[in-house]
Parts: C-alpha cells; structure tokens; sequence
C-alpha cells in the first residue's frame, strides 16, 4: 500500500502544476493586473501612476509566463506564474493582495466551517442511510411509496428556501435560537443547531434516495436471498449484510468529500453569518485578490486528492478482495 | 469543569451520549434561565450593557489612515483616529469646527518670492498658502503595546523576539500597554506617510499636486526603500529622518501644511482621517516582520486618540469598538439648526462624550437575516431593502413617507436625508454620434434627457428614495438652488408650484431639429442606434435595463445594452469606448467644487485620466470652474456656480439622473439621530437606554416552544406506521 500512496502522490505533483497553470490562466484572462490594481486602489482618483506603483510594490510588474528581457531559467523564473506559484507547493500561500496572512486566514476559519460541515456529514450520512434502508426494508409497500414522494420533494425545494423558512420559523416566529450569528466554545451550539438541521433535511432526499437505489441493488442478489432462506431476521439481513455489501458505493461518494469539509457552505455560512471558508474564495474572485484565489483553488486540488487517496485506502477497509498495489 | 463534565458528574448513570446532548443544549437552557431571551444572539450577561449593536455587510480592507477611503471602512477609523477639524454634528450647512486642533488653522498667502500677501491677495498672486494648525495639549493615545515601556524607559516591545513573537496571537497577547501625549510631529508623521510608496494612498496623486515637494518625497523614500532592499532588508524606514518641505513641526504642538497656490478645498480634507495623527513608534512596533505574519499590522490593528479603539478585530465575524479610558473628552454640542431643540436633539447638551461603552460590529451578509434581527431589537438602527420598503413604510398621498402601523407600534422611528451624491447618465463627449457641442447634438442630449424619466425611476425602484437630479450639485451643498430657479428649463417646466417633465412631444421635436425626426436618421434613413454600456448584469438587473429600453423607445431610438463586467466597463470608460453609460459620484467634502469638477475639462478621464467620465471639455465652462473653485462661499461664488450649471444644462453631457435619499429605522431606545452625511465620527453623540432595549427585547423574543412538541409528534407520526408495519411483519413471518 505504501508504494501506491507514493505512486499517487508522485502523480497528484503534475496535477497541481496544471491546476494552478489552469487557474491562473483563468484569472488573468478576466483580470489584467491594471484591474486588480484598480479595484485595489479604489474607484476615486486611481492615477496611472499609482496602478503602477501598486504592481511593482504586489510583483504584478512582470510578465505573466515568460520573460522574454531574461536569459535561461530565469525566462520562466522571472515571470509572475513562477513567483505566485512555486511557495504553495511547500503550503506557504504568503500575503493577500490586501496585506492579510492567507495562512493565518485560512487556520481561524476552517473551525467554524467545520463545527457546521462535520456534524452534516456524519448526521446526514446516519439518517439518510437510515431512511434509505427502512424504505427498502418496507419496499413495494405505501411506505416505500411515500417515502420515496417525500424523497422527490424534499429534493424539490431550493436549498436557499430551507435556509429562509428555517429562519423564519425558529427564529423569526418562535425566537428559539438566533437568526444569525456565531460564539466560540458551548455557546456555538445555539448558532449552528439551526443550520446543522437544515443541512441534513436538505440532504435527505437526494441522499436517501440514492442510497435506497445502492441497498435496492444489493438486496436482490443471490446472497440475501441465502440470507433469509437461512432464516435470518430482515433487520439482520438489511444491516449486516446489504449495508456491509453497498459500503464500496457510499464510500465512494462520501469520503472524497471528508478534506473539503473545511472549505464551508457559502450560502448557509452566508445567511447564518458564520465565519467559516465558504465565502473566502467567492470573496476573493470578486476583490480580484488573486492570491487568495490560487492559494484556495489549489488546497482544494490537494484536498480532493487526497479524498481519493483516502477513498481507496477506505475500500480495502470494507472489501478484502480489494489490494492496493 | 466543563459543562458535559459537570453534567456527568451530576446525573449519575445517564448515558454518555444524552449527557453531551443535554450539554450542548446548557446554553439554551441558561439562557432561558437568565432571562435572555433564547434568540439573542449576543452573551447574555450583555443584555443591560451600554452597548451598541450594529453590522457590516463586507469586511473592511484597509483601517490605516493613509489608505483607508472606503464608505465600509470610516465608521471603524473615524472614531479611532483624530485629524484636527470634524464636522458640526448638528449645524447645516455643514460646518467645519475643531477636534485636536485648538483653533480652526490659519491660512496664510504668500508670493513666489515666500513675500506674505493679504487674505485677500487675488488667486493669481498666491504661490503658497501656508496652514497653521495648534492642536490642544494634553490629548493621550488609546492604550497600546507600542508605547509600553520598561522601569528604565525602554521600549518594551519595538525588538521583539522569537520567543515573544511565539507567544503572540493577537494585539490583547501584549501583556503591557502605554501611551503618550499627542504631539504635532504626529500629524506631520502622517502627512508623510502619504507618499510612503510601500502604503499606494489612494489620495497621493491628488495632495502631491497641492502638497509642497510630496511627489518629489516619494521618489526619494522609493529610493532609500531601494537601497534597504539592495542590502537586503524590508524593515521599517524611519520617516522622521526624511524632512518634507510641506510639512513642518514648529513646536511641540504646532505644525505647518504648505500647499502650492491656492486651495481652499484643503481645509475639508482637515476632517479626514488621512490627516490624523500617528505616532511613529506604532509604525515601527508594526513594522516587525514576525507580527505582519500574524496579521497584526496598522492595517488591521489602529492606533488613535479618539473616543474609541478597536479592541475586537476578526472581520470575519465581529470587530468591537471599545471606550477609549485616555479620550481627552468633548462634550455634545449646545446648539443646532432650528428645529432640533423640538426634535430632542439637544437634550444631552454639555454632556461629555462619548455616551456608549462599546460599539459591536456584527458581520452580516444577508439582508433578510439583519432585517429580522432589527425587527426583534438586535439591532439599533437598519436602512431599508427593497425587500422590506412596504413593510416599514409607507407613501402618503403628498408622496410624503411614513411608518407603517406595524413599526410605530414597534416605536420605531424614521430619519430620512438627501445623500450628498449624485447618479446619472453620461454622454461620451467624444463620441460622434451623441457628443460634441453642435446644436444637433446638444438638441439630440436634450431630448434624451426629457425623455429619461427618472421620476419615474425613482418610484419604480428607488421606491421613492430619491429626488430627481435639476442639476450636478445636489441639496445640501452650497450653489443647490430649490424652487423655480433651480430646475434646468431644457427637460422640465414649473406647473402649479412643482417642476413637471417637458412632454414628449417637445422631446421628439428636438430630435427631429438634431436630424432625426421619429428616431430615424434625415440623411441615411438609418434607425437611430445607440449604445449603452453598464455593468448591470444578470437578472436582477434585467426590470431596470428594460425599462429603460422603453424610455429610448419613446423616441423610437434603438438602444443597444452592452452589459459588461467591472473590469471592461472601467476599461472602457479610461479609453473613451462609450457612447452612453452610468456613473455616480459621493463628495468627499461638502463643497460644489467637489461635483463640478466632474465635468470640468482638463479632469477629462479619457484624455487625463481624471473623474470627468463623460469627457466634457467647455472652455467657457473650465474658465469659470478655475474661477470659482479658488472663491469663497456668497453670492459671487453662486453666481458663478449659476452660470456654469445654466451651460451644463444647455451642453447636456449628462441626463442629470438623481439625488439618492437615505432612509434610516431607529429603535424607540436609539438617541441622537441626526444624519450627517459627511461625518464619520458621529458614533460618539448616540446614547441607548439599554434597560428599555432589554426589556422590549424579551417582551418581543418569548420562545414559543409548543412548535417543537408539533415537529415531535410529527415525527411519531412519521415512525408510527412504519413501527406497525414492522410488528405486523415480524407477526406474519413468525406464524
């Protein structure tokens, strides 16, 4: 296994290199650096003078891939792709084009993010795996029909119109928690119970339904039906053995998702004023604080990476047939 | 002990996993137990404090004076820092008085040869004015660590080390703070700061015009920067070293600003926080290289002598301003315009300032969220979305607003006030089709403008916010002219005592006398064609560019939206590729200068990269602005202003557009609200009654619980069958 997690590392360097040659050729075919200096510098009395003196003091005064007044290496070297990108490969994301520490940023806001993002994960994976199985425990009856009804229109409904009549229900009617807002320590709790709720309802539909199509799958193979010929009793067969057996495709789409946790929800950070990651790159694209932006965009490169990684090494954890090599 | 600690330790064998439940749920249940209500979003041992509860919508960038600029940023620096003159908080006009300064400054003229000239001397013999300004003695800077001193005097923490640097997180890490008396050589500091090249302040280009050798400082801090970096260092360059001829310390509580020629303007710039005061030693504390990795620097962390200082500063969540225990004090103002002893605005006469203890910045992105939350009295004071305009107020017949039944029963209370700034629609003087100055184009500007309605505009979407524009000055700044004489006679007449919109058909009269009768071309035949360019985009946007397209077609003129981003709009507007677009100004100071040089000629933003957007060049027009902008305020000086609006209004280069007007909510517990458009120290003059605040709070947050009883049974409901369900089953297979 250790030669296949150096293997996958060796291959995730190229990656990064094209995710970060991607995404700066992204910003700055919409932002040139008189832009960013503009927006910078504000929109009253910007003078030549200044956008320029804002790029020299930024490093955004030199070419942007090549430079061609350079000889050898330093053609590639002297050029701002090379200066933005190379300290991230040892994670050091330097200074915003604001002066702020993006490091720093980044540590105080994952918590927050994480207090929401985590207890919906492991939540939403609990009750919708629940749900899923009790419809397939009670298929071809009025229950599975109806839950799978409710599944359509809980999937149906704007994620943004759980986050606006959860608000309006239990905090604006019934003034049970805060609308908005954040504390650390226990006094989090009366902040993130609202959207933590919010975040598994709205996941329930999609979430149980297609866990209900995996256990459906499952249950009708040959090694159930031995099951209950047996004589094992349908709780038994549904969570020892179909759950054990559909846990390569719940895997596969829940653990690539564990390291993006901390990257946030905008929209519910948003409207519940956490101050989490979510909004931390839609903020930046729109300061054109290409900093940030590739400090973001390329830790989501090597989180998702990571998740695959941890995907794979998950399957030999739940299928013995399965070897890393 | 922690609360799930305490909680297992008390209830015995309850499982391990109810206990942290009911841990987590501890909060709540205290809460209730405190009084506070269960929605409150603050600590509930703040619930009676002199606090005052506010929010921002976007982090601020910038909070050093030398680069602070935007509208998000002044409500943090402008109770930090202290230049020397602020605004009347009550007197309008708006009317400059002293802060630090003792006086306001003295002016001096003097010739080229530095011969005095009297105060009357005619602009053209003015080479230098000189202002002195005498700040009080006896002012102290907030507690900091930058002044923080040991037994013998040294400077506790301007060499910090690894070890103190690993301890350090955030500015409260600094165990000792200090302080010391403001000085002159503080302001002089500052004004040097501006053409720190390291700091781009956004108003060097402008001051290094007036402000005696700053452009020619800058090259030379840019050259000892240079030189540091050449022997490989980025510390701190010390300012104190480098002597600028324009400012000087005349003695420890005098210095000197000298301007080249004349510019009467300056004095407004004197009561902003670009002009406060900074002590050279937080600029070397700030310095340290270690603590600009941790995000503590002068950008973040302010250093002032104001009734406030940021003691809170995460700009993620909140930012907390804190009483300053070293405010030199000041006392609520003893008089006002008429009208506001009735109004209770002098009630606090003589009372020393400042009223609240602390100041909590809440960041809130969401309209919906803060409207809710000032509406359950979380907030002391709202403006008002579209979102939420018919639900606070409402027009009255005279078009006059009011409150609607729902917030005066609240006791919530509406102040309403013209902004000082202007949105319009600009023509590109530049352009062949809609500029230049031939009467066909003029007549072609003309009945644009009549055919715009921005009456109606304003009652579509400002829901009445606004007035609309007769003119570029808007009320409120000296050469406004109300009534009759005011309105611009090319789009409107005066009916029964009120402007009225000249009708369209004057409008499409003037189009045919520009040479397109019915929208059409005379020559060519060709469809009249013209092109928008806005940086509205996406489908908010899309009610207001249609209605829009409506008012061109009233001329049958064809209008073509090129929607764009920011970035090519601005490119754009710098390279003169418009033909007609949308522009709005907020003034930096109360002075008609500050509007008129929006189309002043030589600001042209295509040819000089300046603010006049549409490039308007008229030579007539540019002499009288160079002779206007160096007069003072009478009726010379309006008389100049009324010529040069009357050939504004004849040239057209704008559809004048409107006056935005800001419409502001205040609890029955909010005191003092007066708007001051050009202030930004104003936090000091409110007072709260937070005991009425309090109880108005639980009295409109009572958690109503029988809801989670109803979700309870609706989830028995939900189970129920299938718990049947299952027993029949297991039934049916056992038999």
């Amino acid at each position: 296994m250790t030669g296949y997690i150096v293997r996958r590392i060796l291959y995730a360097i190229p990656i990064l290199i094209g995710v970060n040659l991607l995404t700066f050729a992204l910003f700055f075919v919409v932002n040139t650096p008189d832009d960013m200096a503009r927006i910078h510098l504000g929109v009253k009395h910007v003078t030549p003078q200044a956008i320029a003196k804002w790029k020299r003091e930024h490093g955004y005064d030199k070419p942007l891939l090549l430079n061609p007044g350079r000889r050898g290496l330093e053609r590639f070297t002297d050029t701002i792709f090379y200066e933005k990108s190379v300290g991230m490969f040892a994670f050091r994301f330097g200074r915003s084009d604001d002066g702020r520490d993006i490091g720093y940023d980044i540590r105080t806001r994952m918590g927050p993010s994480l207090a929401i993002a985590v207890p919906v994960f492991m939540l939403g994976l609990l009750v919708n795996v629940s749900f899923a199985l009790l419809m397939v425990f009670f298929r071809g009856t009025y229950l599975d029909f109806w839950g799978v009804v409710l599944c359509v229109a809980l999937m149906s409904i704007s994620g943004l119109f759980y986050i606006i009549a959860g608000q309006y229900l239990f905090s604006k009617l019934w003034h049970l928690v805060p609308i908005s807002g954040f504390a650390g320590g226990l006094s989090a709790f009366k902040f993130v119970i609202l959207p933590i709720a919010i975040g598994v309802v709205s996941g329930i539909g999609s979430g149980a339904r297609w866990y209900r199509t995996i256990f459906l799958e499952e249950a009708g193979k040959d090694y159930v039906r031995t099951a209950r010929a047996k004589g094992l009793s349908e709780p038994r067969v549904l969570f020892r053995h179909v759950l054990a057996n559909a846990m390569i495709p719940i895997l596969t789409g829940s653990v690539v998702v564990i390291p993006l946790l901390f990257m946030g929800s905008l929209i519910t950070e948003s409207f519940f004023g956490i101050p989490g990651l979510g909004s931390y790159t839609i903020d930046a694209i729109n300061a054109q604080d290409f900093a940030i932006v590739r400090a973001m965009v390329f830790l989501g490169s090597v989180l998702y990476i990571i998740g695959l990684v941890l995907t794979d090494i998950s399957y030999t954890l739940v299928d013995p047939r399965v070897r890393l090599e | 002990m922690t609360a799930a600690h305490a909680l297992r330790y008390t209830v015995g064998p309850m499982n391990t996993v109810a206990g942290y439940l009911l841990a987590l749920m501890l909060p709540l249940l205290l809460a209730a137990c405190g009084g506070a209500p269960w929605n409150d979003p603050y600590p509930g041992a703040d619930q009676d404090k002199n606090i005052l509860y506010t929010a921002f919508s976007e982090r601020p960038k910038h909070l050093d004076p030398a680069r602070s600029y935007s509208a998000n940023e002044v409500p943090f620096t402008g109770q930090i820092y202290e230049p020397p003159l602020q605004y009347h908080f009550l007197k309008r006009p708006y009317t400059l008085i002293p802060l630090t300064a003792r006086e306001m400054p003295k002016l001096t003229y003097y010739d080229s040869e530095w011969r005095r000239l009297p105060d009357n001397a005619p602009t053209g013999r003015i080479s230098y004015s000189v202002y002195e300004i005498h700040i009080k003695p006896g002012i102290y800077y907030q507690p900091h660590p930058a002044f923080a001193r040991d037994g013998r005097g040294h400077f506790l923490y301007q060499h910090l080390s690894r070890a103190q640097l690993d301890r350090v997180h955030t500015l409260s890490d600094f165990s000792q703070q200090g302080t010391r008396e403001l000085t002159a050589a503080d302001y002089v500091y500052q004004i040097k700061r501006l053409a720190d090249p390291r700091l781009n302040s956004p108003i060097f280009g402008l001051m290094s015009e007036h402000i005696l050798g700053l452009s020619a400082y800058a090259a030379t801090l840019q050259q000892a920067y240079d030189k540091m970096a050449r022997a490989g260092g980025r510390g701190y360059l010390d300012l104190e070293r480098y002597p600028l001829p324009g400012a000087e310390v005349v003695d420890r509580y005098t210095y000197r600003i000298k301007l080249r020629g004349k510019y009467p303007q300056f004095i407004y710039w004197l009561a902003m926080a670009f002009f406060a005061p900074m002590p050279a030693e937080a600029d070397r504390f700030y310095s340290q290289p270690g603590l600009q990795q941790k995000n503590i620097t002068l950008d973040w962390y302010p250093v002032g002598t104001g009734p406030y200082m940021l003691t809170v500063n995460d700009p993620n969540r909140r930012m907390v301003l804190t009483r300053n225990p070293n405010f030199h004090g000041e006392v609520y103002p003893r008089e006002g315009e008429p009208g506001d002893a009735a109004a209770g605005l002098l009630k606090d006469a003589g009372k020393p300032l400042p009223f609240v203890d602390q100041v909590v910045f809440s960041l809130e992105k969401e309209s919906i969220p803060y409207w809710s939350k000032f509406l359950q009295g979380y907030y002391d004071a709202s403006g008002i979305s579209s979102d939420s305009f018919d639900q606070a107020v409402q027009m009255s017949a005279q078009g006059d607003p009011t409150l609607t039944p729902a917030m005066r029963a609240k006791g919530i209370r509406l102040a309403t006030a013209v902004d000082a700034s202007i949105w319009y629609m600009g023509f590109n003087m530049l352009d062949p089709v809609v500029g230049g100055y031939s009467p066909r184009a003029e007549k072609l500007r003309q009945a644009i403008s009549i055919a715009v309605d921005y009456d109606e505009f304003i009652s579509i979407f400002a829901n009445g916010r606004g007035i609309a524009a007769q003119g570029p000055i808007p009320p409120g700044i000296f050469g406004y002219v109300a009534g009759r004489a005011g309105i611009d006679p090319f789009v409107y007449d005066w009916v029964d005592g009120s402007p009225r919109r000249k009708s369209i058909a004057t409008a499409r009269r003037l189009l045919a006398e520009a040479g397109y009768p019915d929208g059409r071309d005379a020559g060519s035949g060709k469809p009249l064609v013209i092109y928008f360019d806005t940086m509205a985009t996406g489908p908010d946007s899309k009610a207001r560019l249609e209605w829009l397209h409506k008012q061109f077609q009233k001329l049958n003129i064809q209008l073509v939206i090129r929607s764009t981003d920011y970035n090519r709009f601005q490119e754009k507007m710098s390279k003169g590729n418009t033909q007609v677009f949308e522009w709005g100004w907020n003034a930096d100071y109360p002075d008609p200068e500050n509007f008129l040089f929006l189309l002043y000629g030589p600001n042209s933003k295509a040819k000089h990269g300046g603010e006049n957007a549409a490039n308007y060049d008229n030579s007539e027009f540019n002499r009288l602005f160079d002779e206007m902008k160096d007069m003072d305020d009478g009726p010379r000086r309006q008389a100049v202003i009324d010529a040069m609006v009357a050939i504004a209004r004849r040239d057209a280069p704008w559809v004048w557009g409107y006056y935005p007007k800001q419409f502001t909510l205040y609890h029955a517990w909010y005191h003092n609200a007066k708007p001051n458009l050009m202030a930004n120290n104003g936090l000091k003059y409110l007072r709260i009654d937070p005991v009425l605040r309090a109880r108005l709070r639980r009295q409109w947050n009572e958690p109503i619980v029988w809801p989670l009883g109803l979700l309870g049974a609706g989830l028995v409901a939900l189970v129920l069958p299938a718990a049947l369900a299952y027993r029949r089953k297991e039934r049916m297979a056992a038999k």
